[in-house]
């Protein structure tokens, strides 16, 4: 790795923090979100909800166990949760640049030069987290320490968070993976690959749609559709949402959302969304099955949430969120639709929802019989 | 679910404590016992304790609603149980002890037929944790991995079991503490010794294991409640890997080179375990994880509160015995608050933005012939723990705090005949080590195939052994860019002094000019996440910015007490949490500053600001600065901040209390000693011996030998010893290293049979206001921290203790005392010297608080404010006796000789009451390991009037105690010209029957070894005898003196004839409301 030449973060309060750069050398811009997890940069890393943003990762150590090598095209393998890292940037405290690992191939700052993604290190990230939380997620810049507030906003390269990054994210047209009998539609604006891979280890057969193609001809084949996470505002994903209103009217078999999907199914339904002041993006958050009252340690990425008293007559609010007792998931009162707002593949993050994913096909298998 | 706790709700319930401070089972219970009691008092549950140990927080006026300092056995439980009316017991928050003695309540259905719950984790869960076999095949039944083991009853199993298994194999123990009576056998050869070793003790069961050396050593803390609610608190990763006992091994939180597969695999596992086990409250799971594929053996669950839970406790902010303890009374996870945030609840799972190093200490080098290499048994009495933001400033602020004389992780702290060896068998110095290996060139890689060790973690040492290397450098400078290098990877300022060979405080200077200074940041377990109100900090020098703005209130620093050694441990921490208790109550805002995980006094909801750090100049001075408190207290947490006083006082802190030219005045043996001479109060004849050549000359002015030998130049380890002639006495010169006018040796006259008498006292502004004495069974030779203790004094004279009163005045007086301190005397016919005068809290405060029922901590704590506070309590008008008893590990320090003398070598003590002497005693006895013998005493008696001296004791214990005894040679034959029928046994085993033999039948229970001569090792003879005794924990008196207070309590008090009382019933008389 070269040496650390000096950079820069600069957030839109006008907050200046320096570090060294560390990956690729290049000025980016996006919404500079934090992370509480302590391992799995490799999966949030390429978590396509991170799409466009700037990652900042609260424990100081990063790249201790490094990154495996990169898997072949078209494979699901992880740690990866997508082909290509996703964040516009990321920030940490402290970059190993040594690292420990049996199935380590390279350093975390090969892997982000190799996908010309920039990174800086030498960040208290504790204080920039305290001030995030405070004033809420903000826009903010990754650049050379020299180079002017003018030039940096102009050349910053940044994604169209409205429009452009949802086909970003998405497969261009329908993937098929073959696996059980059961038919499992997967509608994509962003979904991790391990939502794929647990319903795969579960014997269901995969159809991953991206969302913008016509899902009924696919839908009236499959036994359960599950909309996946994905990142960006819901409100933005108009078309998606109208397709899943016209499904609903007619598809009577279990529908799964995902953290995103979860936000669609609600707007769907003619719910409400709103933005969190600064997201939950962790694998600590705790949430309360409102049926059971049992409690689960999630995974979760969001800064979107549903806004549970605008939920229609006939849906309930099914998970709690036990820190700051927001939505945490919805389910029809009348027919096999839920939704959750963590993730239940989890990758990173506690496996403790994994049986969602059993209930679902459990269902599925059931209504088909 | 979420309703409150259930119907059943327990009303008196018995908490178990642990006993004694041992090697395996050290302060960290006290920590936990001290949050269980808040816990059930903040629901009006009436809080009985058990628990013997009198230096500990939870054993303090206004915890538990009544307390028992007796032995924590079953029939002792079983009475308190009667006597209490008790409904419900807590078995889990007093480490193995009080686990086994509530299995062995269990197994005589004690509890169902006193109809006593058992809260928390069910019994028979406990018993499937501990009991090796049935816990690999609980954990078969969901197919969770353990390593290929058979379990064994007989060493005739064993070496069946291992013939299958082939070498190397692992033995553990069940039902052990502290990996105790396990072990790796790598050889045929060596079997014997570790099956002896293994089955001696009692041990019940024994696990022939697949060894996994090499293989990661990680552990995970669980919590699950009634509702099947559960979380991982904190998992914790050995940077000594599997083989070394995870309280020997570097371990760091959270782990650093686990991926996220592997951290969650754990987890799961860990979940899916505990459930099934139907663990209710907290418990700890270990692995091990192969280093080279996703592959794990569980190791052990421990169904209870344990070290590692207290260390994740300090490490997260998670309280997890607190957390515990609801559970156990009916509460689910989310609906207990997390007392951190204040905004959020306990089922969560803390976000570190840090991390934390605990680094053990070992004490071994006080001890003659200890094994010095380390491994899968615990051998350390004490642990520290660094916070931070990089593994070098972690571990090097923990090296450091050891204070073991290291400045951080010094490639040249020590050196090693051979490196290799020393790094393929552990020592407590490996990792200085490998420091050496790297500073020497040897690759990471090679390291890593010699130690097993991660590279991460070796990784991870080379900057700093790179920027040592730097700043030895020739021509090295103090320029700022290297100094805030060197700042960011932990060195100390005195480290960077030394380092470039500049003058004390260089650094410190340079600091301030160019303002690099650390930042105090929150423990808040959410990572920033929330707003937190917590006040439990650390520095780092990687923040931009601190937390929090100092506080505004008038406000007092409390230094704590640092790692608990040998000679310094929970007894300061009882007076360190005092002082701050008293600070509060007078209106101060409190700060705290300690970095032992094992402690109350860290426990953040003690004080109003806990600054978890070194307690060095370096720190102090940089938490001064900022915080700017009225004053610190230094004489609370023993030598470690008492030695920072001068410096302190010199760089313009205000230290409260006596004046730190004073307490210089009584820690230097000159000025000491003139000032005594100037008082005209006695003291034994000493020299300085500047020179060995010159010695037998003074040995001849002190009036011949014994003599007492103290090096003022020592290392580490065993400081002072006794010179009986004169080529022990060049012996002892010999291994002092260095022996010249700087470094002098301190000859004294060693007085023999000579009472020794401590008076434990506080003063105001020169004046005696508070104080009891103390006599010890033992004659004087036994360091007042291995002796029995007897208060009040049952065998002075009124003159003799009057004349002390006089002396203790005399010295408040001229070193215008005021706050704590202590006097330690010797007496021989009523005349008195005085050893010497410590001018701080001392080790008895505790005892001596609890049994005359004023709490000398605090008194001196308001004395130091300037508060006049209530007067005196005459501990001789007590009509109750307590007895201190010191606790020994020398079961654990293989090849140790356990003979007492001048160094101390206890690692716990317990304090009892009683109606007299020998109830006192006896209780206190009991509760230090001692049983009622019962089938015959073994007599060796040194010295011929020894021999003569104990013939009346001889003559109970078979007239009375009618006992049969063995006797060894000149013992025998002394004991038949006096009449006294024995049986003569040889020493060591031959033709005749040997006293090693009836050891090992156990047809003694009960052995007085007093040794004569020495040996050709220098150890006193009968060092076999004794080391059995200690192995197979067949009590053992090696002081003449106690041994005959022994054997006349047994002949007043029978078994049986002791009462079982509570603390308070014995305080009722001497309680006055003052306090
Ligand atoms: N099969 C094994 N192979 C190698 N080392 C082992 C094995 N089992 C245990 N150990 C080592 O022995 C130590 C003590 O074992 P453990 O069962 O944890 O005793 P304790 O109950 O006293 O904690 C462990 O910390 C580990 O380092
Ligand atoms: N001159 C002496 N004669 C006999 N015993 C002594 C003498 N000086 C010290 N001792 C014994 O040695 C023990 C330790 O001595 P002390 O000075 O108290 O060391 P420490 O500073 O470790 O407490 C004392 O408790 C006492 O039993
Ligand atoms: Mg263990
Ligand atoms: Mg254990």
């Amino acid at each position: 790795m070269a040496i650390d030449p000096r950079w820069r973060l600069e957030l839109e309060d006008g907050t200046v923090m320096h570090g060294g750069a560390f990956g690729a050398a290049r000025a980016v811009a996006g919404e500079v979100v934090f992370n509480t997890g302590m391992a799995g940069y490799v999966e949030s890393l390429t978590d396509p909800s991170y799409r466009g943003q700037i990652l900042v990762l609260t424990y100081p150590l990063v790249g201790n166990y490094g990154v495996p090598p990169p898997r072949t095209s078209g494979s699901l393998d992880g740690p990866f949760e997508s082909d290509r890292i996703q964040v516009q940037g990321l920030v940490v405290q402290h970059h190993v640049a040594t690292p420990s690992h049996h199935a380590s191939a390279r350093s975390l700052a090969t892997w982000l030069s190799q996908e010309d993604v920039p990174a800086v290190t030498g960040i208290d990230t504790r204080t920039l987290t305290r001030r995030l939380r405070e004033h809420g997620t903000m826009r903010g810049w990754l650049a050379p320490a020299q180079m002017s507030a003018a030039d940096m906003r102009a050349q910053a390269d940044q994604r169209d968070m409205r429009n452009g990054i949802f086909r970003e994210v998405a497969p261009p047209e329908p993937v098929r993976y073959e696996g059980g009998p059961l038919e499992v539609l997967v509608v994509d604006a962003g979904a991790k690959d391990n939502i794929v891979r647990s319903l795969l280890a579960r014997e269901a057969s995969v159809t991953r749609a991206p969302w913008h193609c016509d899902l009924a001809p696919l839908a009236s084949r499959a036994d359960g559709i599950l909309i996946g996470n994905g990142p960006g505002d819901p409100k933005d994903l108009g078309p998606l949402v109208s397709q899943v209103r016209s499904l609903l009217a007619t598809y009577r078999r279990p529908v799964f959302g995902v953290c995103l999907g979860n936000q669609v199914l609600c707007l769907a339904a003619g719910g409400d969304t709103y933005k969190l002041p600064y997201g939950h993006r962790g694998v600590n958050q705790p949430v309360r099955d409102l049926q059971t009252g049992r409690c689960y340690v999630t995974s979760q990425n969001h800064g979107y949430a549903v806004r549970e008293d605008s939920l229609p007559a006939d849906w309930r609010p099914w998970f709690v969120n036990i820190n700051d007792g927001s939505n945490e998931g919805i389910r029809s009162g009348t027919e096999p639709y839920f939704s959750v707002q963590f993730h239940p593949e989890a990758s990173p993050g506690p496996q403790d929802t994994g049986f969602l994913f059993d209930d679902f096909l459990r269902l599925a298998g059931a209504m088909k019989a | 679910m979420s309703s409150a706790a259930p119907a059943a709700r327990p009303r008196r319930t018995l908490l178990l404590g642990s006993g004694a401070l041992q090697i395996g089972q050290a302060g960290e219970f006290d920590y936990s016992g001290s949050q269980a009691i808040k816990a059930l008092k903040e629901d009006g549950v009436f809080t009985v304790l058990l628990n013997p140990n009198i230096a500990t927080i939870q054993t303090s006026d206004g915890m538990a609603d009544r307390l028992y300092l007796l032995a924590v056995t079953p029939e002792i439980a079983a009475e308190v149980i009667r006597k209490e009316r008790i409904d419900s017991i807590l078995l889990s928050f007093g480490g193995q002890t009080a686990l086994n003695c509530g299995i062995a309540l269990h197994e005589r259905g004690l509890l169902d037929e006193l109809g006593v719950r058992v809260l928390g984790t069910p019994v028979r869960a406990i018993l499937d944790t501990e009991d090796r076999q049935l816990f690999v095949d609980r954990l078969a039944e969901i197919g969770v991995k353990t390593a290929r083991s058979i379990a064994c009853n007989s060493p005739a199993e064993a070496r069946r079991a291992v013939a299958g298994m082939g070498y190397p194999v692992m033995l553990r123990a069940g039902f052990a503490l502290g990996g105790k009576g396990s072990g790796i056998v790598r050889r045929e050869s060596d079997l014997d010794a570790a099956l002896q070793r293994a089955f001696s003790g009692g041990a019940r069961q024994l696990l022939v294991e697949e060894y996994l050396g090499g293989w990661k050593e990680i552990e995970y803390e669980v919590v699950r409640d009634a509702g099947d609610n559960c979380i991982t608190v904190c998992n914790m990763e050995n940077l000594d890997p599997m083989g070394i006992h995870t309280g020997e091994s570097i371990v760091v939180a959270p782990s650093q080179t686990l991926n996220d597969e592997e951290y969650q695999l754990l987890r799961t596992v860990a979940i899916r375990t505990v459930r099934h086990l139907g663990i209710v409250g907290e418990c700890n799971i270990q692995y091990a994880l192969d280093p080279d594929g996703v592959d794990y053996r569980v190791i052990e669950v421990n169904a209870r509160l344990s070290r590692s839970s207290a260390l994740a406790s300090k490490a997260t902010g998670y309280p997890l015995a607190y957390v515990a303890a609801k559970i156990a009374l009916g509460y689910d996870l989310p609906e207990i608050p997390n007392g951190i945030t204040k905004k959020t609840t306990a089922f969560f799972e803390p976000s570190l933005d840090y991390l934390v190093c605990k680094v053990p200490r070992w004490d071994l080098t006080k001890f003659h012939g200890a094994v010095k290499q380390i491994g899968s048994e615990m051998k350390s009495v004490g642990e520290v723990m660094a916070i931070g933001r990089t593994f070098p400033e972690v571990i090097q602020k923990a090296l450091r705090m050891l204070d073991i004389g290291v400045m951080g992780l010094d490639p040249e702290a020590f050196a090693f005949d051979d490196l290799e060896q020393e790094l393929r068998h552990a020592t407590p110095r490996r990792i200085f080590g490998v420091a050496q290996a790297l500073a020497g060139g040897m690759s990471v890689e090679r390291i890593h195939e010699i130690t097993d060790i991660d590279p991460w973690f070796i990784q991870g040492m080379a900057p700093v052994v790179g920027m040592f290397r730097q700043l030895r450098a020739p021509g090295a400078a103090l320029v700022p860019e290297l100094l805030r290098e060197a700042k960011g990877l932990g060195f100390s300022d005195q480290a960077i002094d030394d380092a470039l060979k500049l003058p004390q405080g260089s650094a410190r200077a340079a600091r301030a000019r160019i303002g690099i200074r650390p930042h105090y940041a929150q423990i808040d377990t959410l990572a920033a996440e929330f707003p937190a109100e917590t006040n439990y900090l650390y520095s780092t020098y990687h923040a931009s910015a601190s937390d929090v703005a100092p506080g505004a209130r008038r406000k007092v620093m409390v230094l704590g007490a640092g790692v608990y050694r040998i000679g310094s441990s929970v007894e300061f921490d009882w007076c360190c949490v005092n002082a701050v208790r008293t600070l509060a109550e007078q209106g101060f805002e409190t700060i705290m500053v300690n970095y032992n995980p094992e402690t109350v006094s860290t426990d953040y909801d003690i004080c109003d600001r806990l600054i978890f750090d070194e307690i060095s100049l370096e720190s102090v001075l940089d938490i001064w600065e900022r915080e700017h408190p009225e004053g610190v207290i230094v004489s609370m947490g023993g030598q470690v901040p008492n030695n920072l006083a001068m410096r302190l006082h010199r760089a313009g802190v205000p230290v409260l209390g006596t004046s730190p030219e004073d307490i210089d005045r009584a820690e230097n043996r000159r000025t000491f000693s003139a000032l005594l001479d100037e008082l005209g109060i006695d003291q034994p004849a000493w020299r300085h011996v500047t020179d060995a050549a010159m010695a037998p000359r003074i040995v001849e002015e002190l009036g011949g030998f014994p003599v007492l030998v103290r090096p003022s130049y020592v290392l580490s380890g065993a400081a002072m010893s006794i010179a009986h002639e004169p080529n022990e006495l060049q012996l002892i010169l010999a291994r002092a290293k260095r022996v010249s006018p700087d470094h002098p040796v301190v000859v004294s006259k060693f007085e023999t049979r000579a009472r020794e008498i401590e008076i434990d006292a506080v003063a105001d502004r020169g004046e005696l206001v508070l104080w009891a004495i103390s006599e010890h069974i033992e004659d004087a030779g036994v360091h007042s921290g291995d002796a029995t203790l007897v208060l009040p004094p049952q065998s002075v004279y009124i003159a003799t203790i009057r004349r002390i009163r006089r002396i203790a005045a005399q010295l408040a007086a001229a070193l215008k005392i005021t706050g704590p301190f202590n006097v330690q005397f010797l007496a021989k016919h009523n005349l008195v010297k005085v050893i010497e005068c410590n001018l701080r809290a001392s080790r008895s405060f505790p005892f001596v608080s609890k049994v005359t029922g004023a709490n000398l901590a605090a008194e001196a704590t308001r004395r130091m404010l300037g508060v006049a506070g209530a007067g005196n309590v005459a501990s001789l008008e007590l009509d109750h006796v307590g007895v201190k008893a010191p606790m020994f590990s020398f079961s654990r320090l293989a090849g140790v000789d356990p003979m007492l003398g001048v160094e101390m070598a206890s690692t716990g003590e317990v304090g009892c009451l009683g109606e007299d002497l020998q109830e006192a005693l006896l209780h206190a006895l009991h509760a230090a390991g001692f049983r009622y013998p019962a089938r015959g005493v073994l007599l060796s008696l040194g010295p011929l009037e020894d021999k003569y001296w104990f013939a009346d004791e001889a003559r109970l214990i078979h007239e009375v105690l009618k006992l049969p005894i063995y006797a060894t040679g000149g013992t025998a034959e002394a004991l038949a010209t006096l009449g006294i029928p024995c049986t003569p046994v040889a020493k060591l085993p031959g033709d005749s029957t040997s006293a090693m033999e009836l050891i090992e039948s156990g047809a003694v229970d009960l052995i007085v070894n007093v040794p004569r001569e020495y040996d050709e090792y220098g150890r006193p003879d009968g060092y076999l005898i004794r080391r059995r005794a200690v192995e197979t924990g067949t009590p053992l008196f090696t002081d003449l003196q106690l041994a005959r207070a022994v054997i006349e309590a047994l002949w007043r008090r029978r078994p049986g004839e002791l009462g079982v009382r509570a603390w308070q019933d014995f305080m009722r008389p001497v309680r006055r409301p003052a306090d």
